[in-house]
């Protein structure tokens, strides 16, 4: 029998979670779920190197380990911080912590446009969730918010750089999953910017793949621009056979009656990507005659996109069918017609202020 | 006069060239070190002199190199940080320009303590004319037999290597200069992992600031027990100060660490006093990114003590009452400086000098740059004093690297000592464009605290 491994019992918010030595303080509390996940806008688990930069997943470690039980001196971002034997962490039951990330999400959104109304990434915006659940109302911020000039990285994909956030995940998706890697930060502080060196398009197969990483709207859909808002669209789970081989070629459509309006991979409740997939089936292939449709898929009920998809409700029991014993209801009199309180020569919108009795007795 | 350890033949004509260094004492460390010494002797003696680290943190040195992985097959580096970029800061500068082959010496024998067949310095890019001279001085080692394979017959190989940089700040954190040495963009690293186990090309590396590679070699030379005996408690040694401001001699001065800071300023063997005969009214003791203190509190500790030009004196009371011994920038200002104008400038700085990597720095410091400025040119509001509390607070310690609170630290000293000042600036926004706020009650003795009760 192989020898078990010895797992690290960590404490989130009191709440105790067993994981893997190696593990980080997000994936564990990830492993416990709810509300004890720090959100992350920079850190994705498909991505090699990534997280670190947004610094919205700090939380507070009071006890470091069993063995070295100091609490750690800083707050420390979650998703690069592996945990140790008998660590303990606090997140939503730290002030420190709940104050750190609305000062993040206020440094988040100091630049952004907010221009949500007309951002195609709207209904779907991680920076927007977060703001709802950690940003203060309004901003503090009274300057002018920082433009950059205009790119055009190819006719596929549209970049607003006004709206990102600098996670450097669209940088890391193309160096791991293409050939080569065109776009870049270029600049230093808040003048840096996605860039292309030489103005250049980003055409590579797998290059698709940075519009659903971004968890803003910066990089997004050029076939998609303008084309629906995404809570309008019903997203169906569909596969095709796809000739590349490292594409898996399981999709979501984003569908409109028959009409195929965008097609995304498949994202799991962080906002991941289970498997990337390639450019031809993203940007291709819109004819629901290129897919096999498995299903209507599965969005977080407290998300924009579920709302009038009503999935797996019973409907209640209409009493009245069973009292009327098979009749229908028919109308029985009219009570404009019967009632004697009814004045139509009075004008109600002529009364000044609420009807009172007096109004009916001039 | 002051013992010195580094400086003490910077005046002797011709030091920068070998024959001359070498006629002068020099190498003689790296004799003794090499064919007398091992490795773990040497590493020994750093570690029993107290050296700490003179690039800003105070982190001794020995416990540093001790801490440097030693995994088989793989092999180790030492890097020289000679990005000295700190504003106010200029000590590495003459020491590299006068007498580099201290520094080369330094080098040789930290890499030997080490087990590093590499080193490199990684020199500013403003630094123009510097990697020449260091060049120069590593070809006459080289000539020498100092350098390169089986040194002086002892079998130990070492190259240096200098590589300039392109003329960021950022490039002076450890883990951002790593990067940019392997041609990266100078991001810093997250860490863990730290240097000591995976730092240049993912190998076990030591990054030591110019000044605490030199001050190996009079280690080597006297030994740890008698290097001891310089300065104070645990500021052992001597440590090089660019005293820069209102002063009547601005440079760089090689003081023992036993001396006060009204000293450092007043004596004629040092900085001499303030410029024009005027009043002192703050002093920023340790380069740019530490905190500013009043005329009051930088003479006397807040306990009533004299404060002295060491670690411990300066960082006395914490950043509530107190500062650092930083990179040893001395910046004085007398009563005609005006301290929201100092920090919108540091605030400036920073904000240029920002990777862009992490949310807090990227954003915040260019907000309280632009809220200083307003409050600088009378268009500030009472709030904004407030705000810029909260954004240094949000800022200090979210970050990845120590930049964030090198920008957060001036501001959150300066409203906290000159508060005043920021509120007459805003009060009176059209007198503030005419006339400085002057020295007021900054240099006032400060009530002692009571002893307490029994």
């Amino acid at each position: 029998m192989a020898e078990e491994k010895k797992l690290f019992k960590v404490k989130i918010d009191n709440i105790s979670v067993e994981v893997e030595p190696g593990t980080t303080i997000l994936n564990a509390a990830r492993q416990i779920g709810g509300d004890v996940v720090p959100p992350a806008m920079c850190y994705y688990s498909k991505l090699q190197g990534s997280g670190g930069k947004c610094r919205t997943c700090l939380v507070k470690v009071t006890k470091g380990s069993d063995a070295d039980p100091r609490p750690m001196p800083k707050l420390v971002a979650s998703c690069r911080t592996t945990v140790m034997d008998g660590m303990e962490v606090g997140n939503i039951t730290s002030p420190e912590v709940q104050d750190a990330r609305k000062g993040v999400v206020e440094f988040l959104l100091l630049n952004h446009p907010l221009d949500c109304p007309v951002c195609d990434q709207a209904g779907e915006c991680d920076l927007q969730n977060l703001s709802y659940e950690h940003g203060a109302e309004a901003t503090r911020y009274e300057f002018k918010r920082r433009t950059f000039d205009k790119i055009d990285i190819g006719d596929k994909i549209q970049l607003h750089m006004t709206r990102c956030i600098l996670c450097y995940r669209c940088v890391f998706t193309a160096d791991q999953l293409t050939e080569k890697r065109e776009h870049g930060i270029l600049g230093r502080g808040d003048a840096s910017e996605i860039s292309t060196y030489i103005h250049q398009s980003l055409d590579n197969n797998f290059i698709g793949n940075v519009i659903d990483v971004c968890p803003v709207g910066a990089l997004t859909d050029k076939t998609f621009r303008f084309k629906n808002r995404v809570w309008f669209l019903k997203p169906v789970d569909a596969h095709r056979h796809c000739e590349d081989p490292k594409c898996c070629g399981k999709t979501v459509l984003w569908m409109r009656g028959d009409e195929v309006f965008r097609v995304t991979a498949r994202k799991d409740k962080y906002g991941e990507v289970e498997d990337f997939i390639c450019d031809t089936c993203r940007f291709d292939k819109k004819e629901k005659s290129d897919w096999i449709i498995e299903g209507p898929r599965k969005i977080d009920r407290h998300s924009v996109i579920s709302q009038g998809h009503y999935v797996n409700t019973v409907k209640p029991k209409d009493p009245l069918v069973e009292v009327l014993d098979g009749r229908q209801p028919k109308l029985l009199f009219d009570i404009h017609t019967t009632s004697e309180v009814n004045r139509p020569e009075i004008d109600l919108s002529k009364i000044d202020g609420p009807a009172h009795s007096d109004d009916f007795n001039k | 006069m002051g013992r010195k350890l580094l400086l003490d033949k910077a005046h002797i004509e011709g030091i920068r060239y070998y024959d001359t260094y070498r006629s002068n004492g020099g190498y003689a460390a790296a004799e003794k070190a090499l064919k007398t010494m091992g490795p773990e002797a040497v590493v020994e003696e750093v570690k029993k002199s107290g050296l700490r680290g003179r690039g800003g943190a105070g982190f001794p040195t020995g416990l540093k190199w001790s801490f440097i992985a030693k995994p088989e097959g793989v092999p180790r580096y030492l890097v020289c940080n000679a990005d000295e970029s700190e504003p106010g800061t200029f000590k590495d500068r003459y020491l590299m320009e006068f007498i580099p082959h201290l520094l080369i010496e330094g080098l040789l024998i930290s890499s030997f303590a080490l087990g590093a067949n590499s080193a490199y310095i990684y020199i500013r890019g403003e630094y123009a004319w510097i990697p020449d001279i260091l060049e120069q001085a590593i070809a006459e080692a080289k000539n020498k037999g100092w350098l390169g394979k089986n040194i002086q017959g002892t079998g130990f190989d070492l190259e240096i290597y200098v590589q300039r940089g392109a003329g960021a700040y950022i490039c002076g954190e450890e883990t951002a200069l790593l990067e940019s040495l392997e041609g990266k963009r100078g991001n810093p690293r997250i860490k863990p992992p730290f240097p000591a186990v995976k730092g240049l090309w993912g190998c076990p590396t030591v990054v030591n600031n110019v000044e605490t590679i030199a001050a190996v070699v009079p280690i080597v030379n006297i030994g740890g027990d008698e290097y001891i005996k310089f300065g104070i408690g645990k500021s052992t040694g001597t440590k090089l100060i660019s005293a820069c401001g209102n002063i009547n001699k601005p440079g760089v001065y090689e003081i023992e660490m036993n001396i006060s800071v009204e000293e450092f300023i007043y004596s004629d063997e040092y900085c001499g006093g303030i410029k024009g005969g005027k009043r002192l009214k703050a002093c920023i003791p340790g380069g740019s990114s530490v905190p500013v203190l009043p005329a009051n509190l930088l003479l006397k500790t807040a306990k009533g003590e004299t404060r002295m030009m060491t670690y411990e004196s300066l960082n006395d009371g914490g950043f509530a009452t107190g500062s650092m011994l930083g990179s040893g920038g001395f910046i004085v200002m007398d009563e005609d400086q005006c301290i929201v104008r100092n920090t919108l400038t540091f605030a400036r700085f920073y904000h240029h000098e920002s990777c862009g990597q992490c949310s807090p720095c990227r954003e915040g410091t260019g907000w309280m740059k632009k809220v200083l400025h307003n409050i600088e040119y009378g268009k500030g509001k009472m709030s904004d004093i407030d705000l810029l509390w909260d954004i240094q607070r949000k800022i200090e310690g979210n970050t990845i690297c120590p930049l964030g609170d090198a920008a957060a630290w001036p501001v959150a000293a300066a409203i906290r000592h000159f508060r005043d000042e920021f509120e007459w600036h805003v009060k009176h926004p059209d007198e503030a464009l005419t006339r400085n706020f002057g020295l007021a009650h900054y240099a006032d003795p400060l009530p002692l605290p009571e002893p307490a009760s029994v």
